[in-house]
């Protein structure tokens, strides 16, 4: 059939498996948002209020269900905007494609209004990107998008449509959406060579990333580290893959994570590293991070192989592939010793102190998933709230703890929690955990939230402060507070009601959990702003570039 | 840091040198020179690039090259096996006393002369950099007014085809 670019769009999404989108219209895309008009009952367009929340909010419905978010925007400021969000969804490996209009091709490179080249801006934070001058190549470009997006390590994709192409017309012809099955290829010597390393070690450790999420490998996970009898740290991107209660649950592993899991991995003979990429943020200084062990690296991406430390044994694949391949050579065995150890250094790790006139962060976190049940969703925002939430939210399940991990982007939590509500269809309860520097970056997505009647619940930690940054001038700064104090009055509130939403505020424990037992009745936006004390710290703390020898525990 | 050499060979697209090199920028590695030429298949263009990395970075180049993608192969070229190539345009100042001078040094190295104005001249030389190197080197005891060089431009030796070209 003969159909028009925008219409072609409107078709490969249906195709594809798209039934939500994320966007704001504008000149450049107003053949396609015709076309979305028309096609209205296939495809839900959620509008923002800004571009940067579409991409949050297509990169949270990703990270949630594990299919491809798409976000569709205008061309210059419009594709501008949302670059942060296409780089968070890089950084993160979290599979989207971006649509960008742009100007007619006839006014590409006359610097015209609304103008910009948004394929050379985003190329090096995308997997791939495109500009489509003719209608008849924009079917295939989409659905190369679509593959790119979803195959091997997964990531953004952004494929750039001229105005005049959305209008011409095309031969149109309905394909079945490509599975995007990656083949794990490995040989048995390989695999042996690393059970056998496994079955000869006395201290195992692994330590686990965002690759085991995506791979959904997380029952193959937990079974190898039964039967083996292998302590586990997570990464930031990997919270909820193992249950909370599990005795090999070490928790978080790196700059805050606990004091055990950073010792254990310090201490271990073997550490076997299963789809994560020795970030700065776990292995501060290459050279001592595990120190005493041989390193064993699994990914998808064989590029990160000896990028950021180099490896004794390699093995490239999806982490459940290799997991299911390694498991029949792997021996039962027990580490009683090692395990001991272990239970014995926990002990020494951080515990911090109840207060109940004060509203102190992990008790705040703990009342939180206590009242939000099990299976609640969390997505945070950066900075201090985001590593206590980290710390000491239990009880999550996998794809349900999102986060800006590689990027660190403040901003990201509201929008995020906006997809993430349309990805789980409302049936699960979203809370958004945020600081006050955070929200304020990001937080005109309330109106969004009450547009669409979305029962988002924001915890704002509150402590007037940048606190993570405040945190490090307090640490390496002699407390020479720069730019960290801004004294703002905003009253959270009031804005809420504002945007319409409802608004608490509470300065003790006990006044939180009220506002929260109110807030989970509603079925609207609610905003809880909660004084936190602006001297709390994130601990442990490893400082940028230290090893574990160099813990901060208070 | 060894000098290597490296034949990446990528679709013929708009933007894929600019892709490339982008990447390189970004992660930080050095390019000594890159020439882009096209291939006996017009689907496929033959990037050259010489870098200099060691064991590590050499790694990571080429793992993250192949990442891309319209990186249809990449390879390092050896010396033992391979052939560089490199293309040189050099004006010299020349008069009446130091033309002739020149000129045997032109002969010797087999460099072409393909401009002769009163105050200069222009060499062309092709041959491997270190011949270019050396030929540089005898020549700036003149004064050198201007230089071009092309970068190296190079093919493994023997019968095969390598990569997706000949297909």
């Amino acid at each position: 059939m003969k159909l028009t670019g925008a219409d072609i769009i409107a078709e490969v999404l249906i195709e594809q498996g798209v039934d939500t989108i994320f966007g704001y219209p504008g000149g450049a895309v107003l053949n396609i948002y015709d076309s979305l008009y028309k096609y209205r009952d296939r495809i839900q367009h959620v509008m923002t209020a800004h571009e940067q929340g579409a991409a949050h909010a297509a990169d949270g419905y990703a990270r949630i269900t594990g299919k491809t978010g798409v976000v569709l925007s205008t061309s210059g400021p419009g594709a501008t905007n949302l670059v942060t969000g296409i780089a968070t969804a890089y950084m993160d490996s979290i599979p989207m494609v971006a649509i960008t209009g742009n100007v007619g091709t006839s006014l590409i490179g006359k610097d015209s209004f609304q103008e910009v080249f948004i394929t050379g801006i985003t190329m090096p934070i995308t997997k791939h990107n495109y500009t489509v001058r003719d209608v008849n190549k924009l079917a295939d470009t989409l659905r190369d998008a679509f593959r790119i997006a979803q195959s091997g390590r997964k990531g953004p994709v952004l494929v750039d449509v001229p105005k005049d192409v959305t209008a011409a017309v095309a031969e149109f012809e309905r394909k079945l959406a490509g599975k995007f099955k990656y083949v794990t290829n490995l040989e048995e010597q390989d695999i042996r060579r690393v059970t056998d390393a496994l079955n000869r070690a006395e201290r195992p450790v692994i330590y686990f990333g965002g690759g085991v999420v995506a791979s959904g490998a997380g029952e193959d996970l937990r079974e190898l580290v039964r039967k083996a009898d292998i302590p586990a740290a997570y990464t930031l991107m990997a919270a909820g893959v193992m249950g909370y209660e599990d005795p090999h649950n070490l928790g978080l592993l790196g700059m805050h994570g606990g004091l055990v899991s950073n010792l254990a991995v310090d201490q271990a003979d073997l550490v076997l590293a299963f789809g994560t990429r020795f970030d700065d943020r776990v292995a501060s200084d290459t050279e001592k991070f595990a120190r005493n062990a041989k390193v064993v690296h699994i990914d998808i991406d064989p590029s990160e192989v000896n990028k950021n430390v180099r490896v004794d044994y390699s093995l490239v694949g999806d982490a459940g592939d290799v997991i299911r391949a390694m498991l029949p050579f792997v021996e039962e065995k027990r580490h009683e010793e090692w395990m001991n150890w272990i239970n014995e250094k926990k002990k020494a790790d951080y515990h911090p102190v109840d207060d109940d006139r004060v509203i102190r962060p992990h008790q705040l976190m703990r009342s939180l998933c206590r009242m939000a049940g099990e299976d609640a969703v969390y997505v945070t925002d950066v900075g201090q709230h985001q590593m206590w939430a980290a710390q000491y939210i239990r009880h999550v399940k996998p794809r349900s703890f999102l986060t800006s991990g590689g990027l660190g982007t403040m901003g990201y939590g509201y929008g995020a929690a906006i997809g993430a509500t349309f990805g789980c269809g409302g049936k699960r309860r979203v809370i958004h955990i945020t600081g006050d520097g955070s929200f304020h970056m990001n937080m005109n997505e309330a109106c969004t939230a009450v547009s669409y009647h979305l029962p988002i619940i924001t915890v704002i930690m509150n402590n007037q402060v940048l606190g993570m940054v405040r945190q490090w001038q307090t640490a390496f700064y002699d407390g020479r507070y720069s730019s960290t104090d801004p004294h703002r009055k905003t009253n959270f509130a009031k804005v809420a009601e504002g945007f319409g939403a409802k608004g608490f505020r509470c300065e003790t424990l006990a006044e939180f959990e009220t506002a929260m037992e109110q807030a989970l009745k509603e079925d609207g936006p609610v905003w809880i702003d909660c004084a936190i004390e602006k001297d709390e710290k994130v601990l442990p703390m490893i400082p940028a570039g230290a090893s574990v020898d160099e813990i901060m525990l208070n | 840091m060894e000098r290597e050499v490296i034949s990446i060979l990528v679709d013929n697209h708009a933007g894929v040198l600019t892709r490339v090199s982008s990447m390189f920028g970004r992660r930080g590695f050095n390019i000594d020179s890159l020439t882009v030429s096209a291939t006996s298949n017009p689907a496929i263009s033959r990037i050259t690039v010489v870098v200099r990395a060691d064991e590590d970075s050499l790694e990571q180049i080429i793992k993250q090259t192949a990442r891309l993608e319209e990186t249809r192969d990449i390879f390092v070229l050896k010396r033992e096996n391979s052939l560089f190539r490199e293309l040189l345009l050099v004006k010299v100042a020349a008069d009446e006393t130091t033309r002739s001078q020149i000129r045997e040094i032109a002969g010797i190295y087999k460099a072409k002369i393909i401009d002769l104005s009163i105050g200069s001249m222009v060499m062309e030389l092709t041959g491997e950099p270190e011949k270019i190197d050396a030929f540089l080197k005898i020549l700036s005891t003149y004064r050198i007014l201007e230089m071009c060089r092309t970068g190296i431009t190079a093919l493994e030796r023997g019968g095969q085809e390598s990569g997706p070209v000949g297909q």
